[in-house]
Order: structure tokens, then C-alpha cells, then sequence
């Protein structure tokens, strides 16, 4: 970086590692590893060990990508790694597919659904749930299958109601267990 | 009903039991999936396909492969879950003979959709670089959606040419190990695909076979000495396959090299339409629909000439 010029912007056309920390942070608005190792073990109860082999990238406003290993920055690619939360809002939203890679680790605001739940949500539909006595806000939704629990995806919770926010493209129409 | 236009007339010289090939070609393939182990074992598939009453068939010659009774995998909880994923028997081949190991850096250099290049990603226990490589944007926003969908962390999604390809922006300049499953006629598709050769035409074989060997090449040149290529098809086309080897033999420093293929085969040919090719053609792998009742399929393993260890630390 230059002397002389302002904090450089958000380039939407590249991934740019994530700053260890605000200390590092260059690009205005954009998360620093510190408080994304932070919010998933704050929300979720996942260990930040977890993702001690991944790097963080930004790509666009607030997408964030894992990448497990390391690579110069930026990188002007299709993908590096995958998507795994949305930052620069004001709740940050993990993603269908890193909750269902790393769900299963998470001790906080996890929902067991029953059968005929689970099957509901996972073709999208939304439903009341007035027992959920947790948290409001962004959920990981599980089920048993032959005998664990296993996370569907992300759920919405707010006011008595579980909002299915399954991706159409995952969205499916499957057997009530 | 398959409507072939003839094209599998060429080949009949070339298999051990017309009748059985042709008959194979006309049944149409069972679906198949193949267990993700990034994210769940093949029995804990097999134990939730219990559980919400799915049919299916464990394949023998390998543990990860179920053969689904009913033809749409999709609704199912073990595929909703991302522990299964669609992919025929035969197309397993390649991602096995290249046998990647964990940390290490592999090209997959016509990834999209993406099958085999998350085969890959399972093989190196989702670690080290694995670059997905393709031309089409459609495709590769299918091969990103299905790295997702697997939980696929390791993979970098480039878009080049492969037949000029860059590694600039890596850090490092070049592979451990390359899969080229290259763009073909598709031939061997044939019962999946039963207008598969409605367009076949010799023009579209010579110009493709082109394109193979400029990815072949540059693929060797872009892997370490001592590395591994794995070339592969799904085409019965010589032109395509021992005619592409033969080429890339000449031209490039390399060798082609046994390996144990652990469906029924036989080696590939030497002579063909009054040409001849390499002696080493022979190691390649052919595959026939009636062989195993699955696709047919082409897969040649290569070793990259040179030293393989000490003179790059040398040079670095």
C-alpha cells in the first residue's frame, strides 16, 4: 500500500485474505480472523482450533470463503475453498454448507427437530415452533439419523417461528424419518 | 433404444464379444452414488438408507459405491446430507489411478461438473491445493455448486485454457499430480446418454483430439518430475486415446506406466486404421460396457521424466 491514499475498498472481483486482526485491517469494513473465529465459537460453541488449518477470504461485500491451506493474496479465481459466512450485515449468517461441514461440533443454538420437522424443513417450509426457549437469530438445525444428529442447515428463528432459510437448491422433498 | 448411427460398427474389430457389446450398450445403466468420506463412511450411509427405506446394492469391487434401485438418489437423506453423490462405477477410475495423497498440490484440468475432482478432494483428506479447472462459466458454477455440496474445502475453481495454462498466483510452479479427463466424443456415454452419438461425426473426433493433446501436454509439463498424469476418456475412439498417448510420448518427456485397474479390462491397442502407435500404449486401460456392465471408458497412467526428488531443493 501506497502512503498518501485512503484505506483501499472492497474489489469484488478477487479474494483477499482476511487481516489476523482490526490491527491488520486495511480494507474498511471487512472482518478480521479474530472476530470470525469469535462469532462461530460465540454462537455455536465451535472451538477455534477448528478452523486452524483454513484461511479466510473475502469475495464481494461480506462473503467469506475457507480455504484449507494457504495462498497468495489476492487471488483472482472462480472459488477458492468455500463459502461459509456472510458478514456486513447486521447478523452475520453462516452458510447451509459450512453449518453442514462443521455443524456438528457446535454446542449452542442448535434445534433437534422431530421427523416430521425435519422433513419440513428441509423442503424449505417454515414453521411454528413456540418451545424453542433460546436464543433468537440464526439457528443449526438437526436431526437423528440411525441414531445421531445431524445438521440440516440454518434456521431462522424469531417470534415462536422457525424460518427454513435452505437454499433452493438444496431445498428437497425427503422421507419423514 | 439406442441409435448409435452406426459409429459402434468401427469398434467391433476391437472387442472379444460383438454380441455382448452390443447388447450391453443398448440396457441403460443402474444410477450409482458414491459415498463422500469427508462427510460420512459408507456404513453410516448404508445404515441411513436403512432407516428411510432405500433400496440399494453395494457394489463389490469397491466400498463406496452403492447401485440405487430407484433412479433419483436426489430425495434421500444421505444425499440431502451431502454424504453421497452421483457418479457412475467406471468414472471412479481416474481420481483411483492418480491416487492422490493429502498436502499435496493436483490439477484437475476439465474438472466441471465435478465428480471425479471431489473424488479427488475425499483422496487428499480435503488438504493440500487442489485446483478445479475448466473453460465453460456454466459448468463451473455446477462443479462449485457440488464442492459445496460435499463440503469441499481444499479446492481452488480457476477458468483458463487448459491447453496454455498459468499457474502465475499460486506460489508455487508446479503439481504433484495432474488428472486430465478430457473432453471426448463421448462414445462410452452411450447408455446413460442414448443420443449420445446422434452428432457424431470423424470431423468432431480429429478436432477434439487436438484439444487432448494440447491439455495432455501442457499437463505434463505443468507436474514435477517424478509426478504423476492420469489421461482418461470416455470415448472407444483410438484417435482419442492411444493415438493422443502416442503423441504425448514423442513429445514431451514421460512414460506411460502400469497400474492395477480393479474392473474387468484389456490393454490398450497398437495398431489401428494402418497406423501404429508407442509399445507403451499397452499399459493403458480399456474398458467395455459388457466387460463389467457399466460405460465404456480410456485411462492411461503417466510418470513425469526427470528426477523426482533432491534437484528441485537444489534449485530452490
Amino acid at each position: 500500500m501506497s502512503d498518501g491514499e485512503g484505506a483501499p475498498g472492497n474489489d469484488g472481483s478477487q479474494f483477499d485474505r482476511l487481516p489476523a486482526t482490526a490491527d491488520d485491517r486495511e480494507v474498511e469494513g471487512r472482518a478480521t480472523r479474530a472476530e470470525v473465529l469469535e462469532w462461530w465459537e460465540t454462537r455455536f460453541g465451535i472451538p477455534p482450533e477448528t478452523f486452524e488449518g483454513h484461511t479466510f477470504w473475502e469475495k464481494g461485500k461480506g462473503k467469506l470463503w475457507a480455504f484449507a491451506g494457504d495462498l497468495p493474496s489476492p487471488q483472482e479465481r472462480e472459488g477458492v475453498g468455500m463459502t461459509f459466512l456472510r458478514t456486513r450485515q447486521e447478523h452475520w449468517k453462516p452458510t447451509t454448507t459450512a453449518v453442514r461441514k462443521w455443524g456438528h461440533l457446535a454446542t449452542e443454538n442448535v434445534i433437534e427437530l422431530s421427523p416430521g420437522e425435519a422433513t419440513a424443513f428441509a423442503a424449505g417450509h417454515d414453521q411454528d415452533l413456540p418451545e424453542w426457549d433460546g436464543d433468537w437469530g440464526y439457528l443449526i438445525a438437526t436431526h437423528d439419523l440411525a441414531g445421531e444428529q445431524v445438521p440440516i442447515g440454518v434456521g431462522l428463528y424469531l417470534y415462536d417461528e422457525l424460518r427454513s432459510v435452505v437454499p433452493k437448491g438444496y431445498q428437497e422433498e425427503l422421507p419423514e424419518l | 433404444m439406442n441409435d448409435d448411427d452406426g459409429v459402434l460398427d468401427r469398434y467391433v474389430p476391437l472387442v472379444d464379444d460383438e454380441a455382448a457389446f452390443r447388447a450391453a450398450c443398448e440396457r441403460p445403466l443402474p444410477s450409482v452414488v458414491r459415498v463422500n468420506t469427508l462427510a460420512a463412511d459408507a456404513d453410516r450411509v448404508a445404515r441411513a438408507f436403512d432407516a428411510e427405506g432405500t433400496d440399494y446394492e453395494r457394489v463389490d469391487w469397491h466400498d463406496g459405491l452403492f447401485r440405487m434401485a430407484d433412479r433419483s438418489p436426489g430425495t434421500t437423506w444421505p444425499y440431502a446430507h451431502g454424504w453421497v453423490h452421483g457418479q457412475e462405477e467406471v468414472s471412479c477410475l481416474p481420481a483411483m489411478a492418480l491416487d492422490p495423497d493429502p498436502e499435496t498440490r493436483v490439477w484437475d484440468t476439465c474438472a466441471a461438473p465435478g465428480s471425479k475432482t471431489t473424488q479427488l478432494a475425499a483422496m487428499m483428506d480435503d488438504t493440500g491445493t487442489l485446483v478445479g479447472n475448466d473453460t465453460s462459466l456454466g459448468r463451473l458454477s455446477a462443479l462449485r455448486h457440488n464442492a459445496e455440496r460435499l463440503g469441499v474445502t481444499n479446492l481452488v475453481v480457476d477458468q483458463q485454457d487448459a491447453r496454455n495454462y498459468s499457474l502465475n498466483g499460486f506460489g508455487f510452479d508446479e503439481f504433484d499430480a495432474t488428472l486430465v479427463d478430457a473432453p471426448c466424443s463421448c462414445e462410452g456415454t452411450i447408455r446413460k446418454n442414448p443420443d449420445a452419438l446422434e452428432k457424431w461425426t470423424m470431423h468432431h473426433v480429429r478436432e477434439v483430439a487436438g484439444i487432448q493433446k494440447g491439455i495432455l501436454r501442457r499437463a505434463v509439463q505443468a507436474t514435477r518430475p517424478g509426478g504423476t498424469v492420469v489421461y482418461s476418456t470416455c470415448t472407444f475412439a483410438p484417435e482419442e486415446n492411444e493415438a493422443v498417448l502416442d503423441h504425448v510420448l514423442r513429445e514431451e518427456d514421460c512414460e506411460v506406466v502400469d497400474w492395477d485397474c480393479p474392473l474387468d479390462s484389456v490393454s490398450g491397442i497398437t495398431e489401428w486404421e494402418g497406423e501404429t502407435f508407442d509399445e507403451q500404449v499397452t499399459r493403458a486401460t480399456r474398458v467395455y460396457p459388457h466387460h463389467n456392465d457399466t460405460g465404456g471408458f480410456f485411462l492411461a497412467k503417466l510418470r513425469v521424466g526427470g528426477e523426482a526428488d533432491g534437484d528441485e531443493e537444489v534449485a530452490a
